[in-house]
């Protein structure tokens, strides 16, 4: 082992090890307050959840990190550089939105040509998903004649297509029959065992127990609690991630 | 180049819509039933006109609302790829304005090429025609990107689209007439080519009657615009304008683009 390794190690050891850091993020929507002051992190080399009820701000979120909503206020950034107007980081996000909808007279294959042809890396893709959904086969149809499963599937399967490191997955197993959400699941542990962060939101709480390593639980526009799924559960006193999410809305709404 | 990327995929969507096939398909049994049955070249030119200066500008602007909010979600999936926002819109609206104008071009070009009208005498008119066509093309998909993004819910939106066709078209002319009547004491010249102008459909229709002779017999803001004007500076004038319609709309569009939240 030469300089660079050694020298990486202090630097490493100096700053946490986060992808995504925010701190302070406000959003208005006309009147209404989505964002009130957000301020979390995301852990490098972890799968976290962001939960919450409808309206909390989770896409909001999201969609702030991903560039398509600008912040009015605060600040977000990925790998430790805050995200601008040069879209180039978004080459190292994999999204999977919550629901797919493609060009209707386009080929699921044709699809992937197009984001492919976006990206100039040349980094060798990762087609795992398309053979483990089975989704060869569909890949020349028109997606219009595609069901709504295959759409999600394909939705999924380009997500991981460019081997990110951040992996934004919105809702990810709705839509998905139990034997492609436990092919995607197996996916996303294999992501974070490749060293991926994964950062997904979910309303399905039970199904995601077994993924979560941290927790990031909005309420009405703010974190309310943020750590690891063990600190959650032991400070709820609860032992599953449904009833501890429940204990937290109570104890926000009083 | 993202936009020739973006682009070339939406060409791709398009060429297979059968919405954008039944528009050709329609554009030409209109023309070459207008050349066949409409009497001499000339009054097919004329008939062709205002169906042209109708139908094209709705076309553009409700198909091009409606595809451009069905294509939402897959917008967003572009803007979270590693693409500028400014060069994705180019790619929308040329993929999006490229097919319109060339279906616009196929349908009514065609049939007068199969069809024959060599005396060359209705050269200048026809190509008129078809530019004046491409222009509102251009100009009615930017109103129809700039409905869609003003409006979040797309029945709002494609009602602002139709609002917008039908002030050009039908209400406009009733403001004129109204105006007219109103005003008949009073010297209209400068009055009338101020409220042309502000009509894509009405500069269109200029720019094809000031080919004609009777240019005067076709319309008051015709006629006023060919005495205020002479046929060339008329001609520069409204095609100027026009042009101004298409990139106006888009600059608008663009801004809002870009500014968005999606």
């Amino acid at each position: 082992m030469t300089g660079p390794a050694l020298v990486a190690a202090p630097a490493a050891l100096a700053l946490p090890r986060m992808v995504v850091t925010a701190a302070g993020l406000t959003k208005r929507f006309g009147r209404l307050e989505v964002l009130r002051g957000v301020d979390f992190a995301v852990r490098t080399g972890r799968v976290t959840a962001i939960l919450g009820p409808n309206g909390a701000g989770k896409s909001t979120v999201i969609k702030t990190l991903l560039g398509l909503v600008r912040p009015d206020g605060g600040s977000i950034a990925l790998h430790g550089a805050e995200i601008g107007d040069d879209p180039a980081y978004r080459a190292r996000i994999g999204y999977m939105p919550q629901q797919a909808r493609f060009p209707e007279n386009l080929t699921g294959r044709e699809v992937v040509h197009l984001l492919r042809d976006l990206r100039d890396d040349t980094v060798p893709e990762d087609d795992d998903l398309f053979e483990a959904f089975g989704l060869v086969r569909e890949l020349d149809k028109p997606v219009r004649t595609l069901s709504g499963g295959t759409r999600q599937k394909l939705n999924a399967a380009v997500a991981f297509m460019f081997r990110p490191s951040l992996l934004i997955l919105d809702e990810p197993t709705a839509g998905l029959d139990p034997i492609a959400s436990g092919v995607l699941k197996a996916r996303i542990l294999r992501a974070r065992a490749e060293g991926a962060s994964v950062l997904l939101s979910s309303h399905v709480l039970s199904e995601l127990e077994e993924l979560v390593d941290d927790v990031i639980f909005l309420l009405e526009g703010r974190v309310e609690f943020q750590g690891s799924l063990r600190r959650l559960k032991e400070t709820t006193g609860e032992t599953r991630l449904e009833r501890a999410i429940a204990r937290l809305m109570q104890r926000g709404t009083r | 180049m993202t936009a020739a990327k973006v682009l070339r995929y939406e060409l791709q969507d398009l060429r297979r819509s059968r919405w954008l096939l039944g528009y050709v398909l329609l554009l030409l049994g209109l023309t070459d039933a207008l050349l066949r049955f409409g009497g001499g070249g000339q009054r097919a030119v004329l008939s062709l006109m205002n169906v042209v200066l109708v139908f094209v500008p709705l076309v553009s602007i409700v198909f091009g609302t409606m595809y451009l909010y069905g294509a939402r979600d897959f917008i967003e999936l572009l803007l979270a790829q590693p693409v500028g926002r400014g060069s994705l819109f180019a790619g929308l609206y040329g993929g999006l304005a490229a097919p319109l104008a060339v279906g616009f071009l196929l349908g009514v070009g065609l049939p007068f090429l199969w069809g024959g009208q060599g005396d060359g005498s209705l050269a200048g008119p026809l190509i008129m025609l078809l530019a004046a066509g491409v222009l509102l093309t251009l100009a009615f998909t930017a109103l129809a990107f700039l409905a869609s993004l003003l409006f979040e819910d797309r029945v709002k939106g494609l009602g602002a689209a139709i609002l917008a066709w039908l002030a050009a078209t039908v209400l406009y002319d009733a403001v004129i007439v109204l105006v007219g009547m109103s005003f008949s004491d009073y010297p209209l010249e400068l009055p009338m080519i101020g409220l042309t102008l502000l009509n894509p459909v009405d500069l269109g229709r200029v720019l094809l009657l000031l080919q004609f002779d009777t240019a005067a017999l076709m319309g008051y803001t015709g006629a006023v615009f060919e005495r205020f004007f002479g046929t060339v500076l008329g001609v520069g004038v409204a095609t100027g304008a026009l042009a101004l319609w298409c990139v106006g709309p888009l600059v608008l569009a663009r801004g809002r683009f870009r500014g968005k939240d999606f």
